[in-house]
Order: structure tokens, then C-alpha cells, then sequence
């Protein structure tokens, strides 16, 4: 038997040394209940819930309460500690807005375990390939599924795989492409290492369909853990008779093999993903060909984003038209969300294609922050674009998100609210593009830098009219002449916030304002005399000696020393520190 | 058969092979569309993204470098869209290049200035940003400049691919992408031949041939210098190109220049070449019938060639001719045979090569034997490309000067050495003297029509007194190492070794398509330059090395026989493995 823990956390963001006293309740309680096995009591620093109150996590069962108050701390312990009995009302309830079909098993099996998969109905799929389907009835699965890939592009899974099918080459390939590099993005991370057999079993499928016998796990070195479990995976499929020669006696052969990404955000990118796998410098190559037709070292290619493989087992296992029955009519089955940002509970989420950026973010995500007013959504990662508020009940799917001028990705979803600068949110995503880029073609490599030095110096306070028409004149040029996706949808953001809250760009250009307080160069810290109580905290904590005065006098700022830091607004206890 | 395609170019319909890029399509009903990294002569590399066009029924531009034209495509190559597109990745293109122009060695023929000057750039519209990378210098033949550098990536398909020595490559990413040999090492400690075809092919000046002009109007100025100077075949069917003129031998004008811009003797590297003949078909004698010395015999007058050999392919020094190359031959008789029937001080002799060779810039201090006559041999050698820059500054209208003829002793000259500047003319002049040197007789044809064209690897069989005399000839160093391991692996399973012969020339054509020619070389072009070379050879009463008069009177009167000592000593040099990097 595994020994207890209880996971102790102050969700609510008002309350402060509340979860001291829950503490020594609970400690008190667990002394008290006289159990067998010594329980251990932790204070962690965060559970994955917020504005839920003080919740507890109860290990091994893995059961969550939210919303304790004093008097249910004795009940938790005589009853769930010690009588392993669950308290059905204080269960956190989880939001049934959710489908978890990708992230199923991700968290409730063992990921180091076959057994474990194949008692989740594991490799039941490949089974019913390998005995019961034809390459050909592969394909016809996957076409009246309507699964498209979910790397970013949304290209349909049944015509690549069908292009590489229709190739008459004795080599082809199958890639899985886990070169994940969105930042806050970590979806293919969490399949990864929370279900490796399902993205093994897909390529398996998609090794047999294609006609390949070899395939290629690329999977970027930061992801560690990843890289153990997917090698642990393998080598239990090797060892079970799901890899190798005669899988399963069905004379199809097929190996598995890992390569390691070296940090390239543009390597996501197939054609440079391809080179990196052949040792060459990590490059996009011109389009066409496509990988389908000459891919790695030459041959016909298969490129699927982690997501989309780990859809095959279930998309076969229960046909093409159940997964199709979800979704949208161009956008089927379920998309996993990064979601992050000003938003009460991050984390990942898995829908169904079609619910509303309001579902999500609201009745899946909590809503905002200290229930401010939401201003927009950004998708798409750094490709992607921002989504204004009014749009909200547009329903997500590949069309609806690309006519808004961002993108689905591959799953990033950040909330943003009216604390967030949408000029300093472009210059976030340009300088992650601008290091970024792999530096072979011209409008990509110096677009992104000009517009990057272009926005710097608007959020400097330096901008002028004539700069908006040249972030536009540039994001235009990189859009269309740049040679990869990468390139050509690194202006996006800049392009998208351009779009919809020009104005913001205006008021830091003409009036020299940042709404938001985000600009330091145009925001100025002052004192309010009336309201200011004398008291010198904001003094005492001033990092550039900043504030002078005395308690007599009072206090004032000196803009030629502030470094514009918020201290002082953020000790300040009367309010009396102003930010313009 | 080919399947074709048929697709409408700015509504002008176009029949093409199935594969042909819309770039191509398009030249071919008079549309030109702009381009900074796709160079003719090479694989489009996609790099700069200028040459955007449209194509109905898609909301993307797509580039006409890479995309092939396909069925029922209708493209639009110019609209103010695409125009302004351009202009905007130009501007930013200028944004990351100094404005250097009138300092820079390609003033006048830069593409990227001439792009600027089409578009009408009149001001820096983005903030300017220039990237702060030392020049290199070290190999003391190509200049590498890498702020100016636009990344197109001809010089790195060009070194690594066509040429195979791998010696550039690009480092880092994003903005802090460079040029630069693997590791940030200096050129000179890369594997680097110096064969220049990356200067030849940089459409800016960040890859530029050490200019050494000065060197020479130094030494014109100085009273104390007996100067003189040679030209190499190639030069005087390219020259031309920077007058306009395209495949026309200007040797006689070449001759009257020389004279007008103060040379005291004008001679000939075709002399030297049938010098060189002499020599290596001698050895090709000695080794096939005395069996002295390792066959294949493999030519050496190509220094980039001979510089891989001994960094990549040491093994086969044994097969290496050990005659210099032409111009060494004619530098060591300047100083040395001409010094001396001429009564002139060898230490005041300075001696200029023009050669179509950036290599040849190393070559004149490769090793002790190039300092043959107790001196120097070639004391400067400068590219076709420098002379052109010599010419306009001397103000001579070139095109219009009359005809003159070398001096003589070491300035007449054979067909067989006219033709060492193209692909397969070392090869063919060295049987036709072989022939005569084993069976004595004169060759009925001496054309070898075999050897001649741009095939990478031509290979052809000779009966010289009955035995099958197998020959290869490969140029473009990518190709060389095919012929190379041929024999490897018949010499390792204990076969017949496949050839006899081996000439090669590091750049592709031989040095028509030098690295120190003028720019814009493409196939048709090598083939034009070579076409006037074969001209000239044809035109020529004496066609065969060993019945040069001014070379037998050599060998009377100077040097002996081929081969024997004073040939030896003067003509002849040694090889020894280098290391392919220096650390």
C-alpha cells in the first residue's frame, strides 16, 4: 500500500495566511484520528485550480476537494483518510465541457506500463488493422473521420498518408513530429509522456498503411521524460512482438527509431524537420516537392504532429464516422488547448472542435483573473493571432479561427485581459519569431527584426504615424515572400493586433500612452500628496532611490531615478502611488 | 519522351517540360523576374524571396525559382502587389548591406546594386543595421567580406555541392547567420582550394578575389623592373565578356594591350602548356612503356586540383604528373632561358600571369620548386576579372586596338596548348604528342572529339601501337572522386586498373569556367568560350606540341631533353599530403 499524501493549497488569491491555519487543523486531526500509516501533510505551491478555495489533494486515490472550510476538515480525515470513503460533495467537480479523447488515458494509466495501455484498450486498433484492413480501407477510415492534422495547418490525415500510399518506393518513412516549441505549448509534451503507446501504435498504423517499415520518432531534447518514455515504449512494443519483423504474424515489419531536436523552433517545420533528420543544418526547403513524394533521404514521407497520431488508435478503433460524429463540418473530433494566461484555471483542455473561445475560456478555463474584463484571445502560438473579445462566441474550428486572422496551431490558447498591452504582447511573439528564425531567407530574417525595432520603438514612446504603415508594408512582405510557415506567419501577430486594436497603437504613438501600464517607458509613478499617509514604505522599498521626502514633508518621485518598477504602487497600503 | 505542360504566363501561353520551374517558363516568352540568390548555373536555393508571383486560384505568392510550372497554371509575374512586395523585401535586403558601393570591388557589376537601381531605391527606408564580421583574407586568393553578404547561398551549393570541398558552410541562425568555414576557423585553415568559384558566383562583393592590380602598376612604375607578362588560354575568350563581346578570342589585342600598358615582353602561357606536354607525355611514356611510375597518370596543372589531391586524396600522389603547370613553366623560362638569350638581370624580371584562376594566386608560392629560377618564378597573378579593371583604368578602347603577336622564345604557341583551357584539352593535347613520342609517327586526326563538352565524366579509348590507351577526363571536383575511387577499387580487388590517363580540372568546363572569369558563367556560356578556343586551335598550322619550333629550340638549346635534368629541375615539382583542416 502506497502511503497517503494530502496536498494542501489556498486557491483563492484574496485570502492571505489562511492556509496556516488549515494546516495545523489537518495536523491536528491526523494526530488526533490515531491512523496505522503515517500520513504526510504538504503545502504545495500550486494544484492546477485557482479561485476554488482551500482544496486538498489526496495521493494515491488522486481525489480533489475544493472549497473546505474548517468544520470539513475532521469529516476528510475520519472519513476519506481513514475510512477511504469519498466525500461526494466537496469533490471538485471537473468541467464536463471537456472531451477527453487524446488526453484520455494521459494521467490515469501508467505510462511506463503496456499492460496498462492495452487494458485501456490499447493496440486494439493496430489488431484490427493488421488482421481485419487493407492499406486502402486505412485511408477510407481516416477520410470519413474528417481527421485533420493537428500540428498547426490543418491539412486533411487521409491525403497525406494517401499521396505517400499511392508512391511506388520500396522506402518510406513515417515521422512523428514532437518538436513541439510554442511557448506555454505543451501538448504533444503531455501525450508524450503520459500515453507514448498511443502515438506508437499511430505510427504503426501509419507505417503499415503507407507501406513504411521505418520510422522516426523526432522529439526535442528538452523534453526529457518524453524521450525516456517513448524509448521505454518501444522497446516494450519490440519486446511484445508490436515492432520488429512479422508484427503480430501479419508479415508487416516495422521499427522505431528516436532522434533528438536541438532547440530549432523551425525544425517543426517538415522540410527542416527532415533535414535535421539527415544531419543537415536545420533549413525549410522549398515546397514541392512535398515530403509525401520526396521526403527523407529522398524518399516518400509521412510528417504527423504528435496529436494527431495519438488520434489514430481510438479514430480506428471505433471508425471513421464516430469520431466524425464530433465537431464541426469541416473540423472534426476533439483539440487540446494549452490554455494559459489571465484565465482562473490553466492548464491543458481537450474539446470537442465547434465549442465557442467563450466555453473554453469561461466555463472550462474559470473565467478571468480577479474577474477583470477579458480583452482577447491569442492562438495559435506565435504563428497565431489575436482573437478580440466581441468574437468570443465564434466557434473553434480551422475556418472560423483563419477568417478571424489567427490560426488553431498546434493548440496554444492565451487569454488576455485589460492589464495585457497588446503592442508589448506583439513584440513577445516577433522576438521568440526574430530568434528564431533559421536566417535563410530574406523577408524572415529581416522583417522580423525590422518590425521587431519598429514596435520597441513605439513601446519606447518614440513611434510615429508613419511606423504603422510600415509594420504593415513589412508584415505584408513577410507573409507572402517568405518561403516557409514559419516565415510567413511570423508577422501574424503583429498583423492581427494591427487589425483589431489599432487604436492601442495609436494612443502609444500620438498620445504616447500604454493603456495597460505594460510600456514602461510611457507609464510615470506618482505620489498623491492627499492621499499619501506619510508612512515611507515606499521609500524604504525603493530599489533605485527613487522617492524623497521625509515623514514630515511627505514623499515625492524623482522620474530622472525611477526605473519604473511598481514597488512602490505595489506596497503602498492607501492607494496613494499612481501609475499614468 | 517528356510529358509537357501547358500554362499562361501573364496570359502568354507556354509549352514546357513537365518539371520546369515557373522561372525558367517564363524566360522563355521574354519574362525576366527578378532574382538575387537563383543563379542559372545553379539548383535554386530560395533564399531571398524576390522572385515572387502569383498564381490564380491561390491567395499565396509563390516563388518562381523553385515552383514548377504546372498544367493549366496561370501565373502572373508583375502587378503593383508583387512589385510592392519586392520592393519591401529589397528595402529590407538593403537594410542588412553597407552602403559601400562606391569603395566596393563590384561597383558596376553588383547584382544586388543593380536590383537597388532597377527598383528605384533612393533612400534607406528601414533603420540600417550592419552586421560587424572581420574580412578574411588568409588564403591570400578570395577575399571574404561577410557583412556584405545578402545569404543567398551560391557560394555554399558552389563549395559543397558542385565543388565537393565543403569548405563554407552557413553558421548560426536568424540575424547572426554567417558565411564562414565549419567552426569559425580562418579560410586558410579550412579545406579550401581556392578554386574560387564562390567568388565567381557571389552576385554581391562578399566574396571577392584578393584584387592585386596594384601589385602590377607598382611594378610597370618601377624603372628598375624588366616587366613581362603571359596569358593563360582561357583569359583571351572571356575578356571579351567585359566589353561586351561573348566568345571571341581578343589574344592579338591581348598582345597590343600589354605592350601599351608597358610590358617589355609579352608571352604566352600556350607556350608553356606545350612545355608542359613535353613533359607529362614523356612521363605518360616512360610510366606506360618502361614501366617507370604508377598508371593512371593524372594531370597536375590545375592548382585547386592538385590542393584537394593533397588534402583529400593523398594516396594518389604516386599517379600525379610532377610537370608544373603551364604559367610556372613560362615564369621559370622567363627568368631562367629568356633572362639569359636575352642578357637581361633575372632579379629585374617581374612577371606577370593573367590567368582565369584564383588559385593560381597560390599556386606561385606553393612550394620550393616554384622558385625554380633562383627566384620567384611568377612574381603576381592576377584574374581575368582584374584585368578587366586594368584595362578600363588604363583607358584603352581594348575592342579597337590592332592586332600584335607575342615575343617570341616563349611566346609562339601550338593548338595543343591553345586548348588546355577547356574540359578535356590537357588530355587531348598530351595524346597527340604521346602518340608521336610512342610510335613515332604523326597522328592522322588529331582531333579528339571525345574529350571535348561538358559531360562531368567522359571517357574514351585510344590505340596507340595496338594497346587500348583508356582515358577519363572529369572536371568539377564533385565528379573527380568517382574517376578516383574507380581505380581505388580496381586496384584493391587486384582488376585492371579502368584508364591509362586521367586529366582533371576543379572547375566545371575546365578554366573557361574559372573561378576568376567573369561573372554570370552558365553552361552555354563555358560552352561558347571553349568553342573559341577549339577555333583557334583549328586555325592552327602546327597542332601538336612536340612540333612547336620555339619548343624544340628550347630542348636544343636550354633545357635538353624532357625529363632529363635541367627539364627536371626547372619544369617539374613534388606533392606531399596536407592536412585537410589546419588547428
Amino acid at each position: 500500500m502506497q502511503k497517503k499524501i494530502i496536498y494542501l493549497r489556498d486557491t483563492d488569491s484574496a485570502q492571505q495566511d489562511r492556509i496556516n491555519d488549515f494546516y495545523t487543523l489537518f495536523s491536528n486531526e491526523l494526530r488526533d484520528a490515531n491512523l496505522q500509516e503515517p500520513v504526510q501533510l504538504v503545502k504545495i505551491a500550486d494544484i492546477g485550480l485557482y479561485e476554488k478555495g482551500i482544496t486538498v489533494k489526496i495521493l494515491p486515490e488522486n481525489i480533489v476537494y475544493s472549497g473546505i472550510k474548517n468544520t470539513d476538515v475532521k469529516r476528510i480525515v475520519e472519513e476519506t483518510i481513514k475510512g477511504n470513503k469519498i466525500i461526494k460533495e466537496l469533490l471538485y467537480e471537473k468541467k464536463s465541457k471537456q472531451m477527453r479523447a487524446v488526453l484520455k488515458n494521459c494521467g490515469y494509466i501508467d505510462p511506463e506500463s503496456l499492460e496498462d495501455y492495452i487494458a485501456a484498450g490499447g493496440y486494439k486498433a493496430l489488431i484490427k488493422v493488421l488482421l481485419e484492413m487493407k492499406p486502402e480501407n486505412v485511408v477510407e477510415e481516416l477520410k470519413k473521420s474528417g481527421l485533420r492534422g493537428r500540428g498547426g495547418a490543418g491539412y486533411p490525415t487521409w491525403m497525406k498518408w494517401n499521396f505517400a500510399r499511392g508512391m511506388n518506393s520500396p522506402e518510406k518513412y513515417v515521422i512523428c513530429n514532437g518538436d513541439e516549441g510554442d511557448p506555454g505549448a505543451y501538448m504533444d509534451r503531455s501525450v508524450l509522456e503520459g500515453d507514448p503507446h498511443s502515438v506508437l501504435e499511430g505510427m504503426i498504423i501509419a507505417g503499415y498503411t503507407i507501406g513504411s517499415s521505418k520510422g522516426y520518432f523526432y522529439i526535442r531534447a528538452e523534453y526529457p521524460l518524453a524521450v525516456e518514455r517513448v524509448q521505454k515504449a518501444i522497446d516494450q512494443a519490440v519486446s511484445a512482438g508490436l515492432l520488429g519483423n512479422n508484427i503480430l504474424g501479419s508479415n508487416f515489419n516495422f521499427e522505431l527509431e528516436i532522434r533528438l531536436g536541438a532547440g530549432a523552433f523551425v525544425c517543426g517545420e517538415e522540410t527542416a524537420l527532415i533535414a535535421s533528420i539527415e544531419g543537415k543544418r536545420g533549413t525549410p526547403h522549398p515546397r514541392p516537392p512535398y515530403p509525401s513524394v520526396k521526403g527523407l533521404w529522398g524518399k516518400p514521407t509521412i510528417i504527423n504532429n504528435v496529436e494527431t497520431l495519438a488520434n489514430i488508435p481510438k479514430l480506428i478503433a471505433g471508425g471513421g464516422a464516430k469520431f466524425a460524429s464530433v465537431g464541426t463540418e469541416k473540423s472534426k473530433g476533439t483539440k487540446v488547448f494549452a490554455l494559459t494566461g489571465k484565465v482562473k484555471n490553466s492548464g491543458l483542455v481537450e474539446v470537442p472542435m465547434g465549442i465557442t473561445l467563450r466555453e473554453i475560456i469561461f466555463d472550462i478555463g474559470g473565467g478571468i483573473l480577479n474577474n477583470r474584463a477579458i480583452k482577447a484571445v491569442q492562438t495559435g502560438g506565435p504563428s497565431g493571432g489575436v482573437i478580440p473579445q466581441e468574437f468570443l462566441d465564434t466557434p473553434v474550428d480551422y475556418e472560423n479561427l483563419s477568417k478571424l486572422g489567427s490560426i488553431m496551431g498546434s493548440g496554444g490558447m492565451i487569454a488576455i485581459d485589460e492589464t495585457d498591452c497588446l503592442v508589448d504582447l506583439a513584440k513577445f511573439y516577433l522576438k521568440f519569431c526574430v530568434d528564431e528564425s533559421c536566417g535563410k531567407c530574406a523577408p524572415c530574417r529581416l522583417g522580423g527584426y525590422q518590425l521587431l525595432r519598429i514596435l520597441e520603438k513605439i513601446s519606447e514612446g518614440n513611434g510615429e504615424l508613419e511606423d504603422l504603415n510600415k509594420l504593415k508594408k513589412i508584415s505584408y512582405a513577410m507573409q507572402k515572400a517568405s518561403l516557409c510557415g514559419l516565415g510567413q506567419s511570423a508577422s501574424n501577430p503583429v498583423f492581427s493586433t494591427i487589425r483589431y486594436f489599432e487604436d492601442e497603437y495609436k494612443k502609444h504613438i500620438v498620445e504616447k500612452k500604454c493603456q495597460a501600464g505594460k510600456c514602461k517607458a510611457l507609464i510615470y509613478f506618482k505620489i498623491h500628496p492627499q492621499k499619501c499617509k506619510k508612512c515611507g514604505l515606499c521609500m524604504k522599498n525603493c530599489p533605485s532611490s527613487a522617492i524623497l521626502g521625509s515623514r514630515e514633508a511627505g514623499y515625492v518621485i524623482d522620474p530622472q531615478k525611477c526605473i519604473k518598477c511598481g514597488v512602490c504602487f505595489d506596497v503602498c497600503k492607501f492607494k496613494a502611488v499612481m501609475k499614468e | 519522351m517528356y510529358k509537357m505542360v501547358e500554362a499562361k504566363i501573364n496570359g502568354i501561353t507556354v509549352e514546357v517540360k513537365e518539371g520546369t520551374t515557373v522561372m525558367e517558363a517564363a524566360k522563355k516568352v521574354q519574362i525576366k523576374i527578378p532574382t538575387l540568390c537563383k543563379h542559372p548555373d545553379l539548383p535554386p536555393s530560395a533564399a531571398c524571396g524576390l522572385c515572387i508571383v502569383k498564381v490564380k486560384g491561390s491567395n499565396k505568392m509563390l516563388r518562381a525559382c523553385c515552383t514548377p510550372l504546372e498544367d493549366k497554371m496561370e501565373i502572373t509575374t508583375n502587378d503593383p502587389d508583387i512589385v510592392e512586395v519586392r520592393k519591401t523585401v529589397l528595402e529590407l535586403i538593403l537594410s542588412n548591406h553597407p552602403n559601400d558601393c562606391l569603395k566596393c570591388g563590384r561597383n558596376g557589376n553588383c547584382e544586388l546594386q543593380s536590383m537597388a537601381s532597377d527598383f528605384g531605391i533612393r533612400e534607406d527606408v528601414f533603420r540600417k543595421f550592419l552586421r560587424d564580421i572581420p574580412i578574411d583574407s588568409t588564403t591570400g586568393t578570395i577575399v571574404l567580406e561577410p557583412p556584405k553578404c545578402i545569404l543567398c547561398g551560391r557560394c555554399i551549393e558552389v563549395c559543397q555541392n558542385m565543388q565537393n570541398v565543403w569548405a563554407l558552410s552557413f553558421l548560426e541562425r536568424g540575424l547572426d547567420t554567417r558565411i564562414s568555414p565549419a567552426g569559425d576557423i580562418k579560410l586558410s585553415e579550412s579545406p579550401c582550394v581556392k578554386c574560387g568559384q564562390c567568388s565567381a558566383h557571389c552576385p554581391t562583393g562578399a566574396i571577392f578575389e584578393k584584387d592585386d592590380t596594384q601589385l602590377v602598376w607598382d611594378a610597370l612604375k618601377n624603372q628598375d623592373k624588366y616587366c613581362v607578362i603571359q596569358i593563360a588560354p582561357a583569359v583571351r575568350v572571356a575578356i571579351g565578356e567585359a566589353f561586351g563581346v561573348v566568345g571571341k578570342n581578343l589574344t592579338k589585342k591581348l598582345y597590343a594591350l600589354f605592350r601599351r600598358l608597358g610590358f617589355k615582353a609579352v608571352f604566352d602561357t600556350n607556350f608553356g602548356a606545350d612545355v608542359t606536354i613535353m613533359e607529362e607525355a614523356s612521363e605518360f611514356a616512360e610510366r606506360l612503356i618502361h614501366k617507370k611510375g604508377e598508371l593512371p597518370l593524372i594531370t597536375s596543372c590545375c592548382p585547386s586540383w592538385v590542393d584537394f589531391m593533397e588534402k583529400f586524396h593523398s594516396d594518389m600522389i604516386n599517379h600525379f604528373s610532377t610537370c608544373k603547370s603551364p604559367h610556372e613553366i613560362v615564369g621559370t623560362l622567363s627568368k631562367t632561358y629568356y633572362a639569359k638569350k636575352n642578357g637581361i638581370d633575372p632579379a629585374k624580371i617581374y612577371m606577370v600571369s593573367i590567368m582565369p584562376c584564383t588559385s593560381k594566386k597560390y599556386e606561385i608560392t606553393r612550394s620550393d620548386e616554384m622558385f625554380a629560377s633562383g627566384f620567384q618564378d611568377i612574381d603576381v597573378a592576377i584574374t581575368t576579372r582584374e584585368l578587366a579593371r586594368m584595362i578600363k583604368q588604363a583607358g584603352i578602347d581594348f575592342m579597337n586596338l590592332p592586332d600584335e603577336e607575342a615575343d617570341s622564345l616563349l611566346g609562339d604557341y601550338t593548338g595543343a596548348g591553345v586548348i588546355f583551357g577547356a574540359t578535356g584539352g590537357v588530355m587531348e593535347a598530351a595524346l597527340r604528342t604521346a602518340y608521336n613520342f610512342i610510335t613515332g609517327k604523326e597522328l592522322e586526326d588529331v582531333n579528339f572529339v571525345k574529350t571535348r563538352g561538358l559531360e562531368f565524366i567522359k571517357e574514351a579509348e585510344i590505340d596507340i601501337n595496338g594497346t587500348k590507351i583508356k582515358i577519363a577526363v572529369a572536371h568539377g571536383l564533385s565528379h573527380v572522386e568517382e574517376v578516383l575511387d574507380r581505380v581505388r577499387q580496381a586496384k584493391k580487388e587486384g582488376r585492371e586498373i579502368p584508364y591509362h590517363f586521367i586529366e582533371v580540372m576543379a572547375c566545371p568546363g575546365g578554366c573557361v569556367g574559372g573561378g576568376g572569369q567573369p561573372y554570370n558563367v552558365t553552361d552555354s556560356l563555358r560552352l561558347k568560350r571553349a568553342a573559341a578556343i577549339y577555333q583557334d586551335d583549328k586555325d592552327k598550322a602546327i597542332r601538336c606540341s612536340h612540333n612547336n619550333p620555339y619548343v624544340q629550340k628550347l630542348y636544343k638549346d636550354f633545357l635538353g631533353k624532357p625529363l632529363g635534368e635541367q627539364a627536371h629541375k626547372l619544369c617539374h615539382t613534388e606533392y606531399k599530403a596536407r592536412p585537410i583542416y589546419i588547428r
